[in-house]
This record gives structure tokens, sequence and C-alpha cells, in this order.
């Protein structure tokens, strides 16, 4: 049954969002540019090449533990710019608010959209506001764009191999379990806090390995499951992750559990991953591991001819089986 | 902290599956999981490749949402589609395509359907907006009837009329039953933890006394799983048909007395339809007259549209466990989890849906 409305799962980063845009929107825009469909597009001038990103953000609730939607905007945006490789140069941001929203939440937002922007050592530059009725939007919606410039003769890129190593900065889900937790309905009390940070300082430290890193993405809505299928959808070679190394924090791990949720599919905010020559995982793990973000960084997995364009897990108990793309998320609004 | 470690340590697998291997030696053994929680955690942990090739486990008819018919899927959209009700069910029971929509569906239009995660936050939900009709959609087996038994209780005590239900509760036995003689010809049933939890031994007692078929009570952990399938092997092997409890730490005999007696005080025995098995007598959960108030269906009748099934879609086959998903023109191709055709594509304990997350180029030999 194809639907003909707009459901929840077409924003939920998966199938049905992959469906939307590439019948929709690629379809009717297709060029260069955009058809790798990549965090940030490459653009090039005369002198330089430049990445261009942009994404909204309509996260409920608007403040959770670990940051609020104005951090979330600005360091997801840095975060598309980064791992292709980019400086981060300047961003924007556009609002759309209710009426009736406190001057004092709006500020707050403002505040941590400066902060975050300032950490980074980026500046937002320019911006739009516009305010709606109470019935159009239930609260905030926060649109951020951002350009960076690349290094061409630096930059990770390249088709992945048989025995290339997948390598992650850190913990997984815990973004997205931050979120589910500080919805009311669940009535649950957990420690575990969003990872929502910019990633452009931890990119940097790899910066002497791009040439061995074949491809780097922070893996958002969908979860890693969804990130690395898509490294791999056109590939001729498949990665096979071993489930002892991927690293969950006991909090998001007791989530799960409690909630028959897969950390494999739950949003990340402030998490790496990259696929790597096996020759250089170990020192791009310790490169990562040089950096506060990336303490917990691991090597995860291996690429592999057994099966070419899928996702595998070996399992604690030593089964396999297949890592699928989500499909639609019971989790809407996360970020 | 990780209490769950043990049932997960690669060496217990790994030489639980290695006696599985001695055990059945070359013989051919068929087991069923009864429950839709045990097939997802079968191809979760991708336990196929551990089993020796002559192994081979059948999923049944244990998701709730699976078996729910068409008919009262069409009944709950319905119900949806009035501007005065709040629907409320279970997630994936949202995304079930009915005879021409889904609850989903009706969402993005606008209908005021809502998931919760217990019956009883739909009384809550009753109680806080005495303005709303709240029809709460009550699907589930032993494991989950005593808590929509209770959101019933509760909602009397408190005195509210705006609390209704679709009573599309199932048991267990009289499924057993059918299964046990039917076409199938098993060698064992993994039995549910969770349904035995409240129901205790007794509800397998006719399977193994009047149709001799092994029975093993186990957990969710693929350690639990693997000793069920050895204890099944074992009993197999020997000719013997017993209940054999691998859930000791959690299951009791006699099961969860108080969980009973409120099953029994609000709801009484039905002949009920079953998603492709048909009618199976006194395998649903009525309301009991003293609580008839609840029920919608006679509270508030409603149009239902004819029901229709969808074309081509074997589910009905697949909760049988006489066809795989595999054997499904559908599968994997007009019906991915994207657009479900069929209810066992939808659920997340539906067995189609774990073939296509799990095992759809089969590295797990599903």
């Amino acid at each position: 049954m194809v639907p003909k409305t707009i459901q929840l799962g077409h924003g939920s980063g998966g199938v049905l969002t992959r469906e939307l845009i590439r019948d929709v929107f690629l379809a009717r825009f297709d060029n260069p540019a955009l058809a790798p469909l990549l965090d940030s597009a490459l653009v090039r001038t005369d002198s330089a090449e430049i990445a261009f990103t942009t994404d909204a953000y309509v996260v409920k609730p608007l403040v959770f533990p670990g940051g609020d939607i104005g951090k979330l905007a600005v360091c997801g945006t840095i975060n598309d710019l980064a791992v292709m490789g980019a400086r981060p140069l300047a961003l924007s941001c556009a609002l759309i608010i209710r009426e009736g929203l406190e001057i004092e939440l709006v500020e707050r937002v403002a505040q941590s959209m400066q902060h975050a922007a300032a950490e980074a050592g980026v500046a937002i530059v320019t911006g739009d506001t516009k305010v709606v009725e109470r019935a159009s939007c239930d609260g905030l919606f926060v649109t951020t764009s951002g350009v960076g410039t690349v290094d061409p003769t630096n930059r990770p890129g390249g088709a992945i191999r048989d025995g290339d190593a997948v390598v992650v900065s850190g913990t997984l889900g815990d973004h997205g379990t931050a979120i589910l937790v500080a919805r009311e309905e669940l009535k649950i009390v957990s420690p575990v806090v969003s990872d929502c940070a910019a990633l452009n300082g931890l990119v940097e430290a790899l910066r002497p390995h791009f040439g061995q890193i074949r491809i780097m993405r922070d893996p958002t809505r969908g979860g890693l499951a969804s990130a690395l299928n898509e490294f791999v959808e056109h590939s001729d070679v498949g990665l096979v992750l071993r489930e002892l190394d991927l690293p969950v924090s006991p909090g998001v791990s007791a989530m799960c559990e409690l909630l028959g949720l897969d950390p494999l599919y739950i949003a990340n905010e402030g998490k790496l991953v990259l696929v790597c020559d096996a020759g250089a995982a170990d020192q791009v793990v310790a490169a990562m591991r040089s950096h506060p973000l990336g303490a917990q960084a691991a090597a995860i997995g291996t690429a592999g001819s057994d099966y070419p364009g899928r996702v595998c897990l070996e399992t604690s108990v030593g089964g396999l089986r297949v890592v699928d793309m989500l499909v639609t998320d019971q989790l809407p609004r996360i970020c | 902290m990780d209490i769950l470690a043990e049932f997960r340590g690669r060496d217990a697998a790994q030489a639980l599956a290695r006696r599985i291997a001695e055990v059945s030696a070359d013989r051919s053994l068929t087991f069923m999981e009864v429950c839709g929680t045990h097939t997802m955690a079968v191809h979760r942990f991708g336990l196929h490749t551990l089993l020796p090739e002559g192994v081979r486990l059948l999923s049944g008819p244990g998701c709730p949402v699976c078996v729910t018919p068409n008919s009262l899927i069409d009944a709950a959209i319905a119900y949806a589609r009035r501007d005065d009700v709040t629907l409320m069910t279970f997630g994936d029971m949202v995304k079930v395509p009915g005879s021409s929509s889904s609850l989903a569906a009706e969402k993005s239009k606008g209908a005021d359907i809502r998931v919760v995660y217990s019956a009883t936050d739909a009384v809550e939900f009753a109680r806080e907006h005495p303005d709303r009709t709240v029809v709460f959609f009550a699907i589930g087996f032993e494991t989950t009837a005593p808590t929509c038994a209770a959101a019933v209780l509760d909602a009397a005590e408190a005195g509210l009329d705006n609390f209704l239900i679709v009573s599309a509760c199932k048991v267990l036995p009289p499924a057993l039953e059918a299964l046990a003689s039917g076409e199938l010809r098993l060698d064992g049933f993994v039995c549910p933890g969770h349904v035995s939890v409240v129901t205790g031994f007794d509800i397998y007692r006719s399977v193994v006394e009047d149709h001799h078929i092994p029975c093993v009570i186990t957990g969710f952990e693929p350690v639990d799983i693997l000793k069920a399938i050895l204890m099944l092997a074992q009993q197999a092997v020997a000719g013997e048909a017993r209940i054999e409890n691998e859930y000791s730490r959690v299951v009791r005999p006699e099961g969860n007395r108080i969980a009973q007696q409120v099953i029994a005080e609000v709801f009484g025995p039905v002949d009920s339809e079953w998603r492709g098995i048909g009618s199976i007598p006194e395998s649903g959960l009525a309301l009991r007259d003293g609580f008839r108030r609840y029920d919608v269906l006679s509270r508030l009748p409603v149009e239902i549209e004819p029901t229709r099934e969808a074309p081509g879609c074997i589910c009905g086959d697949v909760l049988r466990g006489v066809s795989t998903p595999l054997d499904c023109a559908l599968f994997a191709d007009a019906c991915t989890p994207a657009h479900p055709v069929g209810a066992c594509m939808v659920s997340s304990e539906g067995t189609c849906a774990a073939y296509y997350k799990y095992g759809r180029d089969r590295p797990d030999g599903a």
C-alpha cells in the first residue's frame, strides 16, 4: 500500500525518506552536485571548492537533556560540512516561531546557537524569522545552512575495498534515547543525555589520515545502520559488524532492552562513523581518541566481499544476520 | 549490572549448538516457536546460522498484531474517523493495513489516533479528557489481556463513561490445539515465556498428552532459546512428550493467579476470527455482561466497510506455519516494511518483517 499522503515515516530518515527525496525532489532538481545525496553538496568556483548544506530542525521537546533545538541546529549543520572534510566558514539560521512562545525560550535558543557556533569557531552571519498562528506550528522550527571550504587535494573519498575497517567515534544511540526519555509519556527516569556536539574539531584531528579514509558520516536519523547501508548500497563489497565491539552506554542499552529498540537504528548527533584502509585503522582510532569527543572510538567491523551491498552483524553469540536500513521510526521528531 | 551477559554468552551458545547437533544427529526435526518475540530473537541473534541443517524452526501465530483480522482493523478505522473519538492502541497496530486503509493513513488525514505503551494510559487519558470518547483497541494474548482487563476495572472504579474498548484479545490454548491437530508434523513447541508467566503449565497439557508433542517453555535470550531447542531435541529423539520449563527463573507451574482472576472477572470466552486460520471456538475474549457497557461495538454502532483481503497475500499460511515468507510472491517485492501488504510484514514481531529485516539475503539461512 503506497501512501497518498505524507506520513510521519517520511521524516524518519529511513526508506520512506529516501523514496520521497528520490521520487519528488531528485527527480526534478537533478544536478551533479545534488545527485550523490551527500551530507553537503560540493560546488566548484574558479578558484575553490565549497561545501554547502542545509537542514531543518523540528525536535520535540525543544529543550532536552544535553542540549536544545538551537545547539542541535548549529552542530548538525557544522557536522554535515565537517564529514565532507570541509572547514566550516559561515552559517545562516531561519526560525519559524509560533505566536505565544515565551521570548525567554527564544533567547535561550539563540544563546545556545551562539555558544555552539563560537565553540566551533564559526559565525552565524545571516538569518530570518517568521511568526505563525498558534495552529500552524507547535513551538519553534529552525533551519540552518552552512558553507565551508574544501581542500581538493586532501579530502576523504574513494571506493570501499575488501578488508577496509569501519570505525566509530563513540557510543551509539545517545541522542535518540535522550529525546525519548525527555518526552513525558514514558515516565521513565534515565541518566542518558544527548551526544549533540560539533564534530569539526574531531575531524581536524583526522585530517592527516584523510587520504586513507573512504567515507565519513555523522549517523543521525536512521542511526548507524542506515548510514552504513548507504555506504555500501552500490558497492561490490559489504560490511560485517561485530556486535561485541559496538560501543553502547549502559543507559542506552537498558532503554533498548526495556523498549525493544536497537541502538543501531537510534539517532546520534555527535558521532562520526567512517570506513578507512585496514592499515590506517589503528592510527585513525588513536587520532579520534586524542580528542575528547572520540575518547570511546573503536573499530567495529570490516568490509568484505561475502555479502556485497549489505551490512551484516556477527552477533554476540556468533550468529550472523542482516542489518537493514531503517524503514520507519517509532520516535518522531528527534531532530 | 549486565545480567544479560550470561544469557548472550558466545561460549555457552556455541556449546549448546554443538549439543543440539550431537543429540539430533542426522535426524530432521521441526520445531515451532509460537511467540512473535521468539521469532524476532531467533533472527536478531542469527540463531539459524548456529543450528545443524536438519533442525528447522517454524514461526507460529503468536504475534497479536498479525492475527488480528481485517474486520476488526476496519472497525477501529471506522471509530477513528469519528470526530468525537480518540483511538488508542499499541504501536505496530497503527501501521497494519485493513481492507482499504490503515490507522496510520487515517492519522495523517487528521484522525486522533494515539499510541500507548499500556492500556492504563488510555484510561488516564479518558479521565483527563472527559469531552473525548476514548476507544482503546485492545489486542494481545494472555500476556496483555490482564492489563486490558485491569484498565476496564480502573475505568469502572472511576465511573468513567467515555472509555470504551474494541475487545480483540485472544487466548493461546485453542490455537495450539488447532496447530497440534492440523496439517503440520511438528516435533515440538518452543512455548512462549511471557504467556506462560500468566497461564502456568496447564495450557500445554493437551498438546503433550493428546497429541504427544513435546513442549518447552523458554525465555527470550539466545541461550534460553538454544537450550529450549536442545531440550526439545532430547525429548523428540527419546520419543517423549513432556512439558519442561527452561524459564524457571520467571515462570511458575501455576502461573500468575491474580492475573488469571482479573482476566476471568472481566472477560469470557468467545469464538474468534484469526487471520489466516479462520474462526477458532472460544479463542477470543469478550467483555462479560457486567462490563458490556465498555464494549464500543455495542455501545456506539458504526458502519464498517465490507472486509477485503489483499490479493496474493499469504500471511494466513505463514501464520499457520505451512509456508514461509520466502514462498510468497509479494515478499520483499510488492510487500516491504515501507509498503506492507500483509500484517506479518508490519508488526515488529511479524514473521515476514523478521525475515525481511534480518535475513533477506539469507546469511542466516532463514
